[in-house]
């Protein structure tokens, strides 16, 4: 019986594929790798590409991955794959996106206040309105 | 008959009340699980991360990710993780509270205290309260993803890079179960090794590729990122969970205020029809 290792795919969402196999193909940072058990330890972060996993008796699979880290141990091997495009300049991007909101919220920072403040206003106006209908009763009827 | 007409009104009116009150209680219910398997799925990663992180604080790389290493604090960073709706009980104003006393704690030392926000309710609560808000994410919706976390996590992340924060906490509601759901703050950086794996206390290291730095530069985003993620997953499970409970009392309490309505119309019913009766009875006793 051909040696086996136990291979986890996850990403932050799910997890994709867990089990034995018996080689593991992934796309590395450096150019395509193998991985067969025993292989020495090992962390490289990945390109998008497919991981192809040769499970236990020969049956191929392949998942699709865009990016992750592979993390290599003797007898496991697992695949932090990434659910989002990563690349420098869009996390760039998202990072100025979030301070933007928060800047944005800073400077109508009165925002919720105003909400709160024209609801009680509201609130006012129509006990007022009410107080005038009620009072428009009364007179008519008397 | 115009007996008790407000009281119908006012019956009514409740009914009404109590019927919106149900519905959010049974959408809150399903949304719940639905989350709840979100936050079970989202485990496996943050376990693998988890393992690998405490597999990295073992092995002796040549490179010293700043993450793992402790320094002089002056600047505390928080991110607050909140829902984005309301009706949800005490869910955030617990939360709220109980970060507001480690705030004052940390301020009592001298710290400086940097916030970013995720959810609306922080954000209202923060800019209301006052505080240095540098990145805030709001209507992340039910099923969020990682995606929507990466630009305020990654402006938390620089700042620390950056020196400008020297120390960064998480806070957000731990599901426990259904009928409990506590805040809880928690250190991201600098990280803290957990799990001691004696298996692995030779000296050993990876192999990088291709270098130390740069894999593990990413390696920490990712597992920061991660652990925010879990956080905000957990933190929705918790505003259905006690959405839930919350629409359940109020529809609770509607009940048994419509019951005691009832009784004081059908008494006020009751009245009216005897006090008709005795002046029939007067009447033709009269003639």
């Amino acid at each position: 019986m051909a040696m086996t290792m136990h291979v986890d795919i996850v990403s932050a969402e799910a997890e994709i594929f867990s089990g034995t196999a018996e080689m593991l193909v992934a796309p590395a940072k450096m150019g395509e790798v193998g991985i067969y058990p025993r292989h020495a330890p090992m962390m490289t972060p990945l390109k998008p590409g497919e991981v192809r996993v040769v499970r236990e008796g020969g049956q191929e699979e392949t998942f699709y991955v865009s990016g992750g880290m592979l993390e290599v141990q003797a007898h496991t091997v697992t695949v932090l794959s990434d659910t989002a495009l990563r690349a420098h300049d869009i996390d760039e991007a998202a990072a100025l996106e979030a301070k933007q909101h928060a800047e944005q919220a800073l400077k109508d920072r009165t925002g919720e206040m105003e909400f709160a403040k024209a609801q009680a206003e509201l609130a006012e106006a129509v006990a007022q309105l009410q107080t005038i209908q009620r009072l428009r009763k009364k007179t008519k009827r008397s | 008959m115009a007996v008790g007409k407000e009281i119908r009104t006012k019956i009514k009116s409740i009914q009404n009340t109590q019927k919106i009150t149900r519905a959010m209680e049974m959408v809150a219910a399903s949304k719940m699980r639905k989350a709840q398997d979100r936050m079970a799925s989202s485990r496996p990663y943050s376990e693998k991360m988890r393992n690998v992180i405490c597999h990295l604080a073992f092995a002796h790389p040549e490179y010293h990710h700043p993450y793992l290493m402790e320094r002089e604090i002056r600047r505390i960073g928080y991110i607050v993780v909140s829902s984005d709706r309301g009706l949800c009980g005490g869910l955030n104003n617990n939360m709220f509270r109980e970060t507001l006393t480690h705030m004052k704690d940390v301020h009592d030392k001298g710290h400086e205290i940097d916030l970013c926000t995720i959810g609306s309710k922080a954000a209202a609560f923060f800019a209301r309260f006052g505080g240095n808000i540098t990145a805030q994410a709001t209507h992340l919706g039910d099923a969020p993803g990682v995606a929507d976390l990466i630009g305020t996590v990654k402006v938390m992340l620089d700042a620390y890079n950056e020196g400008e924060i020297d120390c960064l906490y998480l806070v957000y509601n731990e599901f426990l179960n259904t009928m409990t759901q506590s805040p809880r703050i928690e250190q991201l950086i600098p990280i803290v090794a957990t799990q001691e794996d004696v298996a692995l206390k030779h000296h050993w290291d990876y192999i990088y590729e291709p270098d130390s730095k740069e894999v593990l530069d990413a390696l920490m985003v990712r597992y920061i990122e991660s652990l925010v993620y879990q956080g905000v997953v957990e933190n929705i499970a918790c505003e259905q969970a006690a959405r839930m409970v919350a629409m359940k009392a109020a529809s609770d309490n509607a009940g048994s205020l419509i019951d005691e309505l009832q009784l004081a119309y059908n008494k006020a019913r009751q009245a009216a029809i005897t006090q008709e009766l005795s002046e029939i009875i007067g009447g033709a006793a009269a003639v």
